[in-house]
């Protein structure tokens, strides 16, 4: 047993990596490609499925109550709360965000309105002596950012032009490379910080000073991460010796991200591969057995499951289901010959039988059609069984990104600890459509929001017209959209830093800024319907109120070039609008068409559309197609949604949800499993980037929206992330069972 | 030469091996009583299309495909269109797409056709000649005849059969089925089929009679007949 204490290295090749932090080269180094098949997997140990039970009661309570508890007198932070357990004895893996499980955390760095409506909407009350202090002493990122934003914006942002912007809540999307603490141990981390900030002298000015603060206060970070796991009992000075240690050691480094903030999507990275370099070591030494690692790997997860942050309804309204977005990114290729497929990939997958489907954490498969195709099966076999894994084509990612690459959130890919987002939610471009027929006058509310734009009057639009028209509100609203971001961001920094995870990044990190898209194909579709069918406004007041279209007119999701041209022109032209204007941090500007749920209440807050799309009616989910409008199945569908083009253009993603009754995908089960390889497989070949696969009954969605208790885990798959059913509103419900579903037979 | 087409499902997963493009091609000549698609009957309607812009579609879904998938030419009888059918097959082989025909021979003369088909679909309607007559409202020769082309032309086949509830929903007719298959060669797949009332509604939106009367056939007992020829046809 001394070994166990002694081992930290041994038996890893390489030399770069143990100077310099290089956690790819030491996996390059030492990993093993597995190419077999699912036959070695094992079950649930004794320990791991009493911790199960205990975490199901845990869910089904606060699924009752709306939360279990909220710490109303200690704030947010790496080290601030004393341990906390679900069942000592029978936990391997430790560690909760505060004393105890499912207790959920307040962060007013972010903004107090926030925190205080959240608390007030479960029957909470903010600490007096809290409220008192932190508002007479600190300012909020919310309060930043309202100081600095423009009229412009406010306007934009009322009138839900501009939607969900994180300018009153946790951005999230950053993805701290929690593997270093692991492998490297915090102090060596320490050590390489310490030389950055010493070699970060002050020459040319401000930038230089902001960034040697941030590096005090990471290596500040790094000593409360050490501090809160020594209250576990656990030195993670020094390197990980052993397999439970190095998934320890990773963990403690997520917890303290999750303790620190609560960013809308809080993900993981790619670490399976990772930690079973160390498992196979320890295989090899005889010191662990398929079923210790499997119920390290289990109870790993549980424990990722039982992540959570303080919402408030309006929140769960956009992002429904309570999503944390711990993605874990899994499989992809390390060069055009060898997958980074290991054992561990399959353990992590497992864990949604062992466990039981889960939306959480979010599996995330980076797929290559040169993936071992024993792992395309086992994937699709998990898929059909439990609707829990999103796909993303490794294959036109990794010609960006690199090997080392994670998915935050849904679809937006960044190199580990080397990169990290400014996120910043959507632009509502089917709301500027109808700006631009208006005179950028809101057609909900009346006021007017961008001036100068000319206003349409014709009885039948012109498709050129409009077009000119559209451009103009496109231009307008990609400046304040910039504006808005860079303030956004600047505030974030100042008020609401993420020393915990930034620790955990190289010092001299690469800025992505993620704007998105809403409405897209319910705008491409309008547009459309102008240049091709006949389309007469029914105005009221001279704006908008209903259209009346006489002919018919190509549709979005049949792959038909005469419209999906549009669809592709009109992503490139706002990309490049964007792109016109200058970015905080040097940031590079990347864009994502994703909606989460927030489909539906952007459709809420908008118009009649020229497509025919009634006002208030929901928008298809991330580039989805309209419901109901495809007449050549789903691999047309598909098509046209493979055609918008990621590289330099769509960037941060492009969500699409796909989903198929059993029946319809194959007789036998085999026949399924390889039906869906075929399909995954196509699809990236087409160039598409992010695929949601669900494989279930509409009848089976109908009967658990009318008996949820029948159905507690059903898991299923929206626009970029899974989410409990049961978790949706009645009218998100309604949304998904009545988009598209493939069952032609 | 212009092609009708009816319709056209990119993801078919049941109408041949693999993912397949299906292209439901307008005409045919019999006017079986539990036909699901009326609208195919006549080339009075259905989108035009030359065999080029059918096969450019077509190879939009070809990273699909894989080993085994490709297009399967249902209808309607894909037959009841045969010159441009053949065009069509020829222009798929050329581009190296697996070709395959849904049919119910109900037109034999058509070697030139079978030679770019890697697979025939064969329907069976029923054995007897006076049965057959009464469900297809057609006589059984050409379909006979069809089916010796493709076994002298060696053809890969899948079998094929609606199970109706009275009509055919028996062990007598399974046995019956079970020995006339044995007697072919180069049978891949035997399929019954559970009748259903899916395209009933297409009957009143053409204002055409719906002839046979029928409950749609129980799924779980047309599996047990499935079974059971499967069984006898191991013998």
């Amino acid at each position: 047993m001394i070994l166990m204490y002694t081992l930290e290295w041994k038996y890893f090749i390489g030399e770069n990596w143990k100077k310099n932090i290089d956690v790819l080269d030491f996996i390059t180094n030492n990993y093993k490609e597995y190419t077999g098949d699912n036959s070695f997997l094992v079950g649930p140990t004794e320990k791991s499925k009493i911790i199960l039970n205990k975490f199901n009661e845990l869910k089904k309570e606060e699924l009752q109550k709306g939360v279990l508890d909220i710490e109303t007198k200690i704030m947010s932070g790496i080290d601030n709360f004393n341990p906390g357990y679900i069942d000592k004895e029978n936990e391997v893996i430790f560690g909760l965000q505060t004393d105890k499980p499912l207790k959920r955390i307040i962060n007013p760095y972010g903004g107090m309105r926030m925190v205080k409506s959240s608390l007030a909407s479960y029957g909470y009350e903010l600490d007096k002596d809290v409220e008192k202090y932190f508002n007479m002493f600190r300012k909020t990122h919310n309060q930043g950012v309202f100081d600095a934003y423009t009229k412009n914006i406010r306007k934009m942002r009322s009138a839900h032009l501009l939607t969900g912007l994180p300018d009153a809540y946790g951005r999230g999307r950053i993805i701290g490379d929690y593997r270093r603490i692991a492998l490297y141990g915090i102090d060596f981390l320490i050590e390489k910080k310490q030389e950055d900030l010493d070699n970060h002298s002050i020459i040319n000015g401000s930038p230089d000073i902001r960034l040697r603060e941030e590096i005090s206060e990471q290596i500040r970070a790094l000593n409360e991460i050490k501090s809160m796991a020594n209250k576990y009992g656990f030195d993670i000075s020094k390197p990980a010796n052993n397999s439970k240690e190095a998934v320890q050691w990773l963990y403690f480094g997520y917890l303290a991200a999750i303790k620190e903030n609560n960013g809308a999507a809080m993900s993981l990275g790619r670490t399976s591969t990772f930690l079973d370099i160390y498992f196979e070591r320890d295989l090899n030494l005889g010191i662990i057995t398929e079923k210790e690692i499997q119920e390290l790997v289990d109870q790993f997860v549980i424990k990722l499951r039982l992540a959570c942050h303080l919402r408030t309804p309006e929140y769960n309204e956009l992002f429904a289901g309570d999503p944390t977005w711990v993605t874990e990114s899994i499989g992809g290729m390390l060069n055009d010959n060898k997958s980074l497929v290991t054992k561990t990939s399959f353990r992590f997958l497992h864990t949604l039988i062992n466990l039981e489907s889960s939306p959480e954490p979010n599996m995330t498969v980076l797929w290559s059609s040169k993936l071992p195709e024993n792992f395309k099966k086992y994937c699709a076999l998990i898929s059909i069984k439990t609707d829990s894994i999103q796909y993303e084509s490794d294959d036109l990612m990794r010609p960006i990104y690199g090997p080392d690459y994670g998915i935050a959130c849904c679809v937006s890919a960044m190199k580990i600890g080397k990169q990290m987002q400014f996120f910043g939610a959507r632009a509502n471009l089917a709301k500027a459509l109808l700006y631009s027929l208006n005179g950028g006058v809101d057609e909900i509310t009346n006021n007017l929001v961008i001036d100068n734009i000319p206003k349409i009057e014709d009885e039948y639009l012109d498709y050129e017209k409009v077009l000119e028209n559209y451009k103009l509100v496109l231009q307008n609203l990609a400046k304040n959209y910039v504006d808005a971001m860079n303030i956004i961001h600047y505030m974030h920094d100042k008020y609401a830093y993420e020393r915990g995870q930034m620790a955990l990044h190289d010092t001299d990190v690469d800025r992505l800024m993620a704007f998105g898209i809403a409405g897209f194909s319910c705008l491409v579709d309008s547009l459309s319907a102008i240049k091709y069918a006949k389309v007469k406004p029914i105005r009221n007041n001279g704006i908008t109120e209903s259209f009346e279209i006489i002919g018919d007119f190509p549709k979005y999701g049949n792959d038909d070039d005469r419209v999906d041209n549009i669809a592709v022109e009109i992503a490139t032209y706002f990309s490049n609008q964007l792109k016109k204007h200058g970015i905080y941090r040097n940031a590079k500007h990347t864009l994502s068409i994703l909606t989460i749920t927030s489909n539906v209440v952007y459709g809420k807050n908008t118009g009649a559309t020229p497509d025919g799309r009634k006002k208030g009616e929901p928008f298809a989910p991330g580039a989805n197609p309209m419901h109901g409008r495809d007449k050549c199945g789903a691999l047309a569908s598909l098509n046209s949604v493979a055609k918008i083009p990621y590289k330099n253009v769509c960037e941060d993603g492009i969500s699409n949800t796909f989903s198929i009754v059993p029946d319809a995908l194959g007789h036998s089960e085999i026949e399924r499993i390889n039906n869906l390889v075929g399909i995954i497989d196509g699809y990236f070949k087409n160039g598409a980037q992010h695929l949601n696969v669900n494989v279930l009954n509409r009848e089976t969605l109908i009967d658990a929206m009318n008996n949820p208790e029948k159905y507690p885990n059903l898991t299923i798959r929206v626009s970029g992330y899974a989410v409990r059913f049961n978790r949706l509103s009645k009218e998100q419900q309604q949304e998904v069972i009545e988009r598209t579903f493939h069952n032609k037979i | 030469m212009i092609g009708k087409i009816h319709s056209i499902e990119t993801l078919g997963l049941v109408d041949g091996p693999g993912i397949r493009v299906v292209v439901f091609m307008q005409g045919c000549p019999m006017r079986c009583i539990f036909c699901h698609n009326p609208d195919t009957w006549t080339t009075d309607s259905g989108l035009e299309m030359t065999k080029e812009e059918l096969v450019n579609f077509i190879l939009k879904y070809k990273n699909y495909f894989g080993i085994e998938g490709g297009v399967t030419f249902s209808g309607g009888e894909p037959l009841f269109q045969k010159d441009f059918l053949l065009e069509a097959l020829k222009l798929c082989k050329e581009n190296d797409i697996n070709t395959c025909i849904d049919t119910a021979g109900s037109i034999y003369d058509v070697d030139e056709i079978l030679k770019y088909t890697d697979l025939v679909i064969y329907d069976i309607k029923a054995l007897d000649k006076d049965k057959y007559f009464v469900i297809t409202n057609y006589k059984i020769d050409n379909s006979l005849k069809f089916l010796d082309l493709c076994q002298k032309m060696n053809k890969k086949m899948w079998i094929r059969q609606v199970i109706i509830p009275n009509i055919n929903d028996n062990e007598v007719y399974i046995e019956e089925l079970a020995s006339f298959i044995k007697k072919l060669k180069n049978v891949l797949k035997v399929e019954l089929l559970p009748y259903h009332t899916n395209g009933v509604y297409k009957y009143k939106e053409l204002n055409i009679d719906y002839k046979l009367n029928s409950e749609a056939m129980n799924k779980d007992r047309c599996l047990k007949l499935n079974e059971y020829l499967n069984e006898l046809l191991k013998h």
